[in-house]
């Protein structure tokens, strides 16, 4: 008798936690927190352009003045909404042009040829391979993607820099105005960035996410290659393989991925 | 304890300056205002995923998009109803503003109402208003 009394108070006991939890259950599952994800999924895009590794290569003997590079530069500034601010101190630049003595700092020297002296060349971030802005970022707004593109998350950037220290390249421009008033046409398809952040080249990012190659890219009428650096089949590979190359402070140790045939 | 007076007096004062807030604003509530929808977006009848689930979750939504577009470069969305979406909030006619193109009727209504002030638009740039 007392077995049975003992296994008849389990029972009940048992039925009533059954009950109790199921609305208790229901009321987590409602509620859910702020997961921001039901049950979807992302992905990329089907005609993405995909690399291992982008890379650049320049060919500067295909340039003979900065009139060359102008619809190149023009071509970055509209897509990507860039100001064009006169106070020199405030400058945003992703890609602009410089000559030789400042861009191959570690080469130069008195007795260099005509050509190249006076050559303009196009320089932009170098997307290392050891980015040093990424080392320093504090928010990890800047960061290096699996396909070697250094790209900045406007959103997380607080502004702090530190990048534009560390980067050995001057590659990059902080925002010390608000940028809207000094842009002339605003590209509704890119954001604007805001007074307080830090800007540089990506690589056209948002573009390649579209299947579409970079601005300055198709700008310049197979002046500039882009493509895969692991890929040996691909454009820039052969461009590497049939020609003399050189890269911007390759003694630092950044591994930048922008080549310069000259 | 002859000071019976005073404290009380001290208390009916108090009591009148604690609940000030509750009187002064009684039966002057705002109604909850309601996003006005924007001809293609009543078109369409769904957003990407259920009204009440936006509702509730869009900032997590928009905050996952923004991460996963920026950083590995994902820009579709596969919602629950299993349709496929272009993650983007500004740019063009396949974003959020594509489809919500009035900010003011849609997006500022409510932030207004509920004294949050996103940054989105400092660099994102707003649909034009009609005028």
């Amino acid at each position: 008798m007392e077995k049975s009394r003992r296994s008849f108070l389990k029972l009940v006991g048992i039925s009533t936690l059954g009950l109790g939890a199921s609305p208790v259950l229901d009321v987590f599952a409602a509620s859910g927190g702020h997961d921001g994800k039901p049950k979807a999924g992302v992905s990329k895009r089907l005609n993405a352009l995909t690399a291992k590794r982008w890379g650049m290569v320049i060919d500067t003997r295909k340039f003979e003045s900065k009139e060359d590079l102008e619809p190149i530069i023009d071509a970055c500034n509209k897509i990507h909404n860039i100001p064009k601010l006169e106070n020199k101190r405030h400058e945003v630049m992703w890609i602009w042009e410089d000559e030789y003595k400042h861009v191959f700092t570690h080469r130069e020297h008195e007795f260099i040829d005509e050509r190249i002296k006076h050559l303009p060349f196009l320089v932009l971030c170098n997307h290392c391979e050891n980015p040093a802005c990424v080392r320093v970022c504090p928010t990890k707004a800047t960061f290096k993607r699996e396909d070697g593109i250094v790209l900045m998350d406007f959103h997380r950037c607080i502004g702090c820099r530190f990048c534009m220290a560390a980067c050995p390249y001057g590659s990059r421009s902080f925002n010390f105005r608000d940028p809207r008033p000094f842009i002339k046409e605003e590209n509704k398809e890119f954001p604007t960035r805001m007074k307080g952040v830090v800007e540089k080249c990506n690589f056209c990012a948002e573009r390649l996410a579209v299947g579409k190659m970079p601005a300055c890219v198709e700008a310049s009428n197979g002046a500039i290659a882009f493509g895969d650096l692991e890929d040996p089949e691909s454009e820039v590979r052969e461009l590497l393989r049939s020609n003399y190359t050189i890269r911007r402070k390759p003694d630092l140790g950044a591994g930048p991925s922008v080549y310069y045939i000259v | 304890m002859n000071d019976k007076n005073k404290i009380v007096a001290g208390l009916i004062i108090f009591a009148a300056i604690a609940t000030f807030p509750f009187w002064y604003n009684m039966g002057k509530a705002v109604p909850v205002p309601e996003p006005k929808l924007s001809e293609k977006a009543k078109a369409a009848k769904v957003c990407v995923e259920p009204k009440e689930f936006m509702k509730s979750e869009h900032m997590q939504v928009l905050d996952v998009w923004r991460d996963v577009v920026v950083r590995n470069a994902d820009r579709v969305y596969l919602s629950s109803s299993g349709k496929e979406y272009n993650m983007s909030l500004s740019s063009g006619e396949e974003s959020c503003m594509g489809c919500h193109s009035d900010k003011v009727e849609f997006c500022d209504k409510c932030h207004n109402y509920a004294s949050v002030d996103p940054y989105c638009w400092d660099c994102h740039i707003a649909p034009k208003e009609k005028k």
